[in-house]
């Protein structure tokens, strides 16, 4: 392990040209995201988060600036070279879902590790340790198109853990889950990280929000914000006094 | 405190360190433990208020106890209590009354306190989260006591992004 960080985006920048007006989406982003480190990623709709993330993972061009990853120049790579680092390095659970419809859930998160040319076995005791840790076991046999887009969604963040990659960026992972479900992938985040696991994610969710080391706040395109989640000043021994205030 | 004493007592009568105990099991520790000294002052404006009344128990080789029991007029206040409607949440925010304050006074711009709220709420959201870790699965009162907790932080947060991108 070294010193040179996970992530690193200088002045990044996205404008969008698809209509009459270009659409500036993130304007001079800059981030560094260190090995083990987990940040969070929150903004009001439109600010960016998504665009951000995407370029960080490839899946969007930039307009200008650079990306760094590993310590590797990587904003500069074509289509193809992007695919083969996102394979080596990445996991990336989108915000709707992506899972390969004709494969069962069981394949859909087997194969980035196959792909990455983990043995099947470990493959598959890997998914079945996630699918489980998401309280998904019983669901490995069927397809997709069979699960609620919250059982989708936690498919797909065990698909993106199974390769343990370098690098996890997630957008809104909890978006579509109650608050069991989200729970679970709460304590699934809170254990992969404990075992190092960098992690970049955006959210809305202060549960989630609340994981993470330090949190990043975007508006208009712009990082507002960048720094640790303070340790609470109150932190009684036994429990929290005040979650109810008394009143006499 | 007045009305959950008045609710214990409802039940049957008992002496203060007894209401203390039960509010401790009933809420566990997602409520602060209330201080017993406190819960004699409340049991003693009640008293005064006629919603309660005293009986001293002789004890063998200890001083007398006081138990308390319900009245009829305690019982009417209880039931009143219990029927209204409750109070929506409060409608001034003293976050919100510094954030809108703040460029009169000069002393710090909106953009850095929103975002210091932020992460304040985020680490009392940390402390929420391992507090419902620590707290006894079979203890549902707690649980949903903290969860509300959580919900009502959520707001507070949606909250601030509203103000972030509306106010200049
Ligand atoms: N493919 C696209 N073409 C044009 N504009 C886009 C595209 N994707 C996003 N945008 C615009 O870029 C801005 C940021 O979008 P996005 O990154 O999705 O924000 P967020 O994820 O924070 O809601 C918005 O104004 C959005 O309308
Ligand atoms: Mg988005």
């Amino acid at each position: 392990m070294t010193d040179t960080p996970v992530v690193r985006a200088v002045n990044l920048v996205k404008i969008y040209q698809t209509g009459a007006l270009p659409v500036p989406a993130v304007r001079g982003a800059d981030l560094t995201v260190d090995a083990g480190e987990f940040v969070a990623i929150m903004g009001p709709s439109g600010s960016g988060k998504s665009t951000l993330i995407h370029m960080l993972g490839g899946l969007d061009t930039r307009t200008s600036g650079e990306i760094w990853l590993d310590g590797r120049r990587a904003d500069t790579l074509s289509e193809s070279g992007w695919a083969v680092l996102r394979r080596e390095k990445i996991g990336f659970v989108f915000q709707f879902f992506n899972l390969v419809a004709s494969m069962t859930v069981a394949d859909n998160v087997e194969l980035p590790a196959l792909l990455g040319g983990a043995p099947p076995r470990q493959a598959r005791e890997r998914r079945e340790y996630l699918l489980g840790e998401l309280g998904l076991a019983d669901r490995a046999d069927a397809s997709p198109a069979q699960l609620s887009g919250g059982e989708q969604q936690r498919v797909a963040l065990a698909r993106a853990l199974a390769n343990q990659p370098r690098l996890l960026l997630a957008d809104e992972p909890t978006g579509n889950l109650d608050s069991r479900n989200t729970r679970d992938v709460l304590r699934l985040l809170g254990k992969v990280h404990t075992q190092g696991q960098t992690i970049v994610l955006v959210t809305h969710d202060a549960r989630v929000a609340s994981m993470a080391d330090r949190v990043v706040s975007l508006l208009d395109g712009q990082i507002v914000d960048d720094g640790a989640i303070p340790k609470s000043r109150r932190r009684p021994a036994g429990g929290v006094g005040d979650v109810v205030e008394l009143r006499s | 405190m007045r009305q959950s004493l008045l609710a214990l007592l409802a039940k049957e009568p008992a002496h203060g360190y007894e209401l203390k105990q039960a509010l401790e099991t009933i809420f566990g520790s997602a409520y602060p433990s209330p201080n017993i000294g406190q819960i004699y002052v409340t049991l003693g404006r009640l008293e005064k208020d006629g919603f309660v009344r005293s009986v001293d128990v002789e004890q063998a080789n200890r001083p007398n106890k006081k138990v308390y029991y319900i009245t009829a007029t305690g019982r009417e206040a209880l039931e009143t209590w219990v029927e209204e409607p409750t109070e929506g949440p409060r409608v001034r925010d003293e976050f919100f009354m510094k954030l809108v304050l703040a460029p009169m006074t000069g002393l710090s711009d909106r953009m850095a306190l929103m975002n210091r709220q932020r992460r304040h709420y985020l680490a009392l959201m940390r402390d929420l989260r391992e507090l419902a870790d620590q707290t006894d699965p079979a203890n549902r009162v707690a649980l949903l006591l903290i969860e509300g907790a959580m919900l009502h932080l959520q707001a507070d947060l949606d909250w601030l992004e509203r103000c972030q991108e509306d106010l200049p």
